[in-house]
């Protein structure tokens, strides 16, 4: 069943020298249960789908295509309205778990805030699941911590918290905007675990954004590959770190280090991502690519195929 | 003034946010730092003392401030001078009324125009500041057009104009004190809030699906909590000066009440008759309050500035 299908989901930003194009017609589709990563760098528009998905966007964007949950069209959606299905529908986990808690309040208070005003909880029961959930997170001692502010926990203990905080009112979808880039890598792992022991217990699907894939090779089944705002492949993740089939994806593969490899110098892709003041009329990885030909400059490549979707004009055999 | 200038600098600010994060209790840091500071505290009992000089003071004054002294009154340059034998404390003014009990009325609307005012203009205009920056756009523009025309009036006009329609007496004043100065504090707030919002709690406050009155008032306020007392710390003395100065004008605080402002302008008047202590008294009073709150505001300043810590 499908829970929330992203149509044609465009990007753009207002800037005083003309609009940056982030995002550019994406789509697809996340069904319940399920774990989607998005895998791109650092402005491929990943977390910019996620902000629009739960309309968070900055003042100055644009967003065009529809973003269905359940059948409801979300986008253009006004700010009451998106407030009854932020937290209680749909969560985000915000990348820096250093930032986004209130440094001048108790975690109890910013924990109680979203069940206050979803569900009505107070009091005692509002602490009983509040005590529950920082459980399920494991944050040891969480009754004698509830009064404790921010700064007195860790980076890890405050990742959990505010997973914790994302799942009080038992979301549907998570969208996790890089949860674990401002942490250690054991403490990384600690909370992939969390993160996945969660997703089956409560059925929750999980959207992952990153640009570690080793973080999505053992957590997510499928994997969207986006490049300058755009879908550059989509398959189930085992399929995709087995056999990449688009230029750039396999470009990210070469690009990480790998323990088994003497070789000293590590590949690095030729060249910058485009510049999305411009609408590019072909493939935006084109200019960095060694297979391109004379179509992926002039045309848009389609994302095609059953399971295993590419967008690239050259046959995967073909390629170099 | 530096302070002012020092708040604006966007790496101060982030050097506070840093502190907010790190320190274990930042308020009771803030204290230790202020009670070490020894003008402060000084300050601190000086005004504590001035505070208690205008809520008990009048409980021994020999005389009203209203009543006239008949005795006196045609020779107050020999014997209306301040004397403990008749009970005229600090003397007598030029109609013969207690100088001390005037004093005491002075310094009660004095301060009481300076904390109302300062405090309620410092409020609202944070508040408003506060939605300029967190929403931005025309809103903003509005606030910030609005913000402009207010510091362009010439404040002396404004106020005679409001009081030959509203007349004058110290309610009139507090409300006039606060219209004209309603953008104390509503640029540091407007730019406390552009650069809060973009923080990563805000996002997740949005997320949970608060609303943004919400958003607004319990998570960012409380974080720019620390720069509203500040500032208020300094409106006040200055509210304190405007009141003085537009009374000693003539255009303020009128007869039958006073203000220290007024009580120095009647001093002002009459010291080239040889009765200096008309003006000693009141301006006494008024430079040691001033010039307390000032040090209150520079301890509040260095007590609540994270580079100062040692």
């Amino acid at each position: 069943m499908t829970l929330l299908s992203v149509q044609d989901l465009s990007i753009r930003f207002k800037t005083p020298d003309g609009y940056v194009h982030a995002v550019n017609n994406v789509s697809f589709d996340i069904d319940a249960g399920e774990k989607l990563a998005i895998v791109g760098e650092s402005g491929s528009g990943k977390s910019q789908i996620a902000l629009s998905v739960l309309g968070l966007q900055a003042r100055n964007a644009e967003v065009t295509g529809r973003v269905l949950f359940n059948g409801e069209n979300l986008v253009g959606m006004s700010q009451p309205t998106l407030n009854k299905i932020r937290a209680r529908e749909i969560a985000m986990i915000f990348q820096d778990p250093m930032s986004s808690l209130n440094p001048y309040m108790p975690i109890e208070r910013q924990l109680n805030e979203s069940l206050e005003l979803h569900e009505g909880l107070k009091g005692t029961a509002a602490r009983q699941r509040v005590l529950e959930m920082l459980d399920a997170v494991q944050i040891p001692d969480a009754k004698n911590r509830l009064r404790s502010y921010p700064h007195e926990f860790s980076g890890g203990m405050r990742q959990r918290i505010v997973i914790a905080m994302a799942l009080l009112c038992n979301p549907k979808l998570i969208l996790a905007d890089e949860p674990t880039t401002a942490l250690d890598v054991t403490v990384q792992a600690q909370i992939m675990q969390l993160l996945e022991d969660i997703q089956k217990e409560h059925g929750t699907a999980i959207v992952l954004i990153t640009h570690d894939l080793g973080v999505v090779a053992g957590f997510c089944e499928e994997t969207l590959v986006l490049y300058s705002g755009k879908i550059m492949e989509r398959a189930p993740s085992s399929s995709i770190f087995a056999a990449p089939s688009h230029p750039y994806t396999r470009g990210l593969m070469r690009a990480v280090p790998n323990i088994h490899d003497d070789n000293a110098t590590l590949f690095a892709i030729p060249g910058q991502p485009p510049n999305q003041m411009l609408q590019i009329n072909g493939c935006p990885f084109a200019p960095r690519c060694t297979d391109a030909i004379e179509s992926c400059v002039n045309t848009i490549p389609d994302l095609v195929g059953t399971t295993h979707k590419r967008a690239c004009h050259r046959p995967a055999e073909d390629l170099s | 003034m530096n302070l002012r200038r020092l708040m604006n600098q966007p790496d101060f600010t982030q050097a506070v946010a840093e502190e907010m994060l790190t320190s274990r209790s930042f308020w009771a840091d803030a204290r230790r730092r202020f009670l070490k500071n020894k003008m402060a505290v000084i300050g601190v009992f000086f005004v504590g003392l001035i505070f208690l000089f205008a809520i008990f003071g009048g409980l021994f004054a020999q005389y009203s401030n209203e009543e006239i002294d008949w005795s006196l009154l045609g020779n107050v340059k020999e014997q209306g001078g301040p004397s403990l034998s008749n009970g005229h404390w600090f003397g007598v003014d030029e109609l013969g009324r207690d100088l001390y009990a005037r004093v005491v009325q002075g310094s009660r609307v004095s301060l009481m125009v300076g904390f109302i005012a300062g405090t309620v203009a410092v409020l609202v205009g944070s508040t408003i500041g506060a939605f300029a920056g967190y929403y931005g756009g025309r809103l903003d523009q509005v606030i910030m057009a609005a913000y402009n025309i207010t510091i362009s009036i010439p404040y002396i006009i404004f106020f005679v104009v409001w009081q030959a329609f509203f007349g004058r007496s110290v309610e009139q004043m507090i409300i006039v004190m606060i219209i004209i100065n309603w953008t104390a504090g509503l640029l540091i707030a407007r730019g406390q809030v552009m650069a809060l919002k973009n923080r990563e709690f805000v996002d997740a406050a949005r997320m949970l699906g608060l609303s943004d009155a919400r958003i607004i008032l319990k998570h960012i306020l409380p974080n720019m909590l620390w720069v509203i007392v500040i500032y208020t710390s300094i409106a006040i003395p200055d509210m304190i000066m405007t009141e003085s100065l537009v009374s000693f004008l003539g255009v303020g605080i009128q007869e039958p009440a006073t203000s220290w402002g007024a009580l120095i302008s009647e001093g002002a008047s009459t010291m080239t008759f040889g009765t200096l202590w008309h003006l000693t008294f009141p301006a006494a009073f008024f430079a040691v309050n001033q010039v307390s709150l000032y040090y209150i505001g520079d301890g509040l300043r260095d007590a609540l500035d994270p580079k100062e810590r040692k």
